[in-house]
């Protein structure tokens, strides 16, 4: 009789056994479920402006509603220009940020000190957008821009990116606001990646005599720049998708400038500000072909970011 | 000329200081934003913001209708989004040594991670708002849930993977079922660092504006009904900062001071709370 209370019971715990583990599945599932529904439900919103445009609209300038002519080629130029000039800033800020941290500062200051560049990211970018637009921005065009076109637009080549009328706004302050943004995300990924040099590496470099700054670049970056890589394509997946900061500062202008110093518009911006205002259905079919494109275009960064970061992680589970 | 030593030795010197320098740099730039916010958002800061509703243009009022959209709206993402998140970074860490599921969803979870929020705000519109044909509060709800499945997946897998697996061996050779190991056990231990994922989740979509744009959008009266648009704090900042009244900018500082202390307090809390590093980016 006890015997077969038990064989009961235990039917019963491998019944739950079976539904938790389903259960669990099932969440997993929804992940990609939700990342086809997105593809999905985007690519569906943005068939009208599909058809009317097919690929003319990654190469047309024209952005006119009231005519219905639409081309994605500003904002896309805008959102790729803004992110790299990102880069170009962000990528030697993070590393001497993340040689400080892993290198020279005292044991002590070293948590606090990336608690607080950690605090940077977790700023809501509207703050960013808010804080460029009143206090970056005036005094970037009183004080930086006018520099720039007297000592830089006048030089060959590079001369007209710089040359404009210094309003405050526009593609240069929106790429130097994305950069202060992804500097935290870039910084810690290259902080965890340089931690995982094995310390026996480093060692023997300096007892070799090697000098820290030539350990960090003949041994630590050869080591660990799969990582590094991962980290910056991290860094470049949330510089392409980041809205409101660049909203406030871009200027908002459909026009592809010449100079870095006119406003322009990105792909998110020109969603933020026109979607919910968008009058007719190729308008806003035109502006869900953007969102699609930007999605399309972080998806393979970050498919790159990720695959880089593992490869890494592959490494030091083999080294270990 | 100056000998190999001297030469590597200035290298050496060069490159800390920059290093020392870009360090200073990314303070500055915090410490910067946080004294503006003060400076601006501290004066702005009257009882009147939590106590009226946003004003017409031109007039004062408060806040008190964004300040309830956003707890709303972020609590229901919470809770929304932090059990499927759990469940199913309980599988990844429990169940996904084997099969296709596990490593394919774990890539595809951390893409979504690092997503454009705006996009996942196209997506709500597209599927939500577009079929109940209005702008809702559970629009943002849900816009917000999506935000914060990814996040708590990523931690809780991370905090399962650190429990020890002689834990879950005693708990097993005691008899226990799985399931019963898995959550009075595996997940009980790494309670700490799973709380401090969802506390950083929170504290990320309380500072989302994109998503909420096309979702919740805006609403100028006070309106605790879900199925209407509903005001929410960074639509309401986003707005009032880009208009050219000063009543509306001066309450939009006042906003902005009110989230980035809760967003940083939320973030400090959490790595008091889990010291260990839970890493979400």
């Amino acid at each position: 009789m006890s015997m077969f209370l038990h064989e009961a019971r235990l039917k019963r715990q491998s019944i739950f056994d079976s539904l938790f583990r389903n259960l669990t599945r099932v969440a997993a599932f929804s992940v990609l479920v939700l990342l086809a529904a997105i593809i999905g439900s985007l690519v569906i919103g943005s068939m009208p402006a599909i058809h009317a445009f097919g690929f003319g609209f990654l190469t047309s300038t024209d952005w006119d509603p009231v005519n219905d002519q639409f081309g994605a080629l500003v904002p896309i130029v805008g959102t790729l220009i803004t992110s790299f000039i990102a880069l170009l800033i962000a990528i030697p800020v993070s590393f001497g940020i993340a040689l400080f941290l892993t290198e020279l500062s005292p044991r002590v200051l070293r948590r606090p000190l990336g608690v607080a560049i950690e605090l940077l990211a977790g700023i809501p970018s509207i703050i960013y957008g808010m804080w460029g637009l009143f206090v970056f921005a005036p005094l970037f065009a009183d004080h930086v821009e006018p520099w720039l076109n007297e000592h830089i637009g006048v030089l060959p080549y590079i001369g007209p990116f710089f040359s404009g009328p210094p309003m405050g706004i526009g593609i240069l302050t929106a790429s130097i606001i994305l950069a202060i943004m992804v500097i935290p995300f870039i910084a810690s990924v290259m902080r965890d990646v340089f931690d995982v040099v094995p310390v026996m590496l480093k060692e023997s470099a300096y007892g070799l005599g090697s000098t820290t700054w030539e350990v960090m670049l003949r041994i630590v970056l050869p080591y660990t720049k799969v990582g590094v890589a991962g980290g910056i394509m991290l860094g470049l997946g949330r510089a392409l998708g980041e809205t409101m900061a660049v909203t406030f500062v871009i200027g908002n202008a459909h026009e592809l400038g010449k100079s870095l110093l006119n406003p322009g518009n990105s792909i998110s911006s020109a969603l933020a500000n026109e979607f919910t205002e968008a009058f007719g259905e190729l308008y806003t079919a035109a502006l869900i072909e953007l969102g699609l494109i930007l999605f399309f275009i972080t998806f393979v960064v970050l498919s790159l970011a990720r695959y880089m970061l593992y490869k890494l992680g592959q490494r030091e589970g083999k080294a270990a | 000329m100056i000998d190999l030593y001297t030469r590597r030795r200035i290298a050496n010197a060069t490159g800390l200081t920059i290093a020392v320098m870009a360090m200073a740099f990314g303070l500055f730039w915090l410490c910067w934003i946080l004294w503006t916010l003060l400076e601006r958002g501290l004066p702005a800061l009257t009882p009147m913001v939590f106590s009226q509703m946003t004003p017409p243009p031109g007039s004062s009022g408060g806040l008190l209708n964004a300040i309830f959209g956003s707890l709303m709206m972020t609590i229901g993402g919470t809770a929304i989004g932090t059990p499927i998140g759990i469940l199913a970074g309980t599988y990844l860490a429990e169940f996904g040594q084997r099969g296709w599921l596990a490593p394919i969803t774990r890539f595809i979870n951390d893409i979504l991670l690092s997503a454009p929020s705006i996009v996942i705000g196209l997506f709500v519109y597209e599927v939500y708002v577009v079929h109940v044909k209005h702008f809702s509060g559970w629009a943002g709800t849900i816009a917000l849930a999506i935000i914060v499945i990814p996040i708590v997946i990523r931690t809780t897998e991370n905090m399962l993977r650190l429990v020890p697996s002689t834990l879950r061996e005693a708990a097993a050779s005691l008899g226990a079922p799985q399931w019963k190991i898995i959550s009075f056990v595996t997940l009980r231990a790494a309670r700490a660092g799973i709380i401090t994922g969802v506390m950083l989740a929170i504290a990320r979509i309380s500072g989302e504006t994109a998503p909420l744009l096309f979702t919740a959008l805006n609403n100028q009266f006070w309106s605790s009904n879900m199925d209407q648009p509903m005001a929410n704090l960074p639509v309401v900042i986003f707005q009032f900062a880009m208009s050219p009244y000063e009543d509306w900018q001066s309450l939009a500082w006042a906003g902005a001071l009110l989230i980035t202390m809760s967003v940083l307090t939320l973030n400090i809390l959490a790595r008091v709370l889990f010291r260990q590093k839970a890493s979400t980016y």
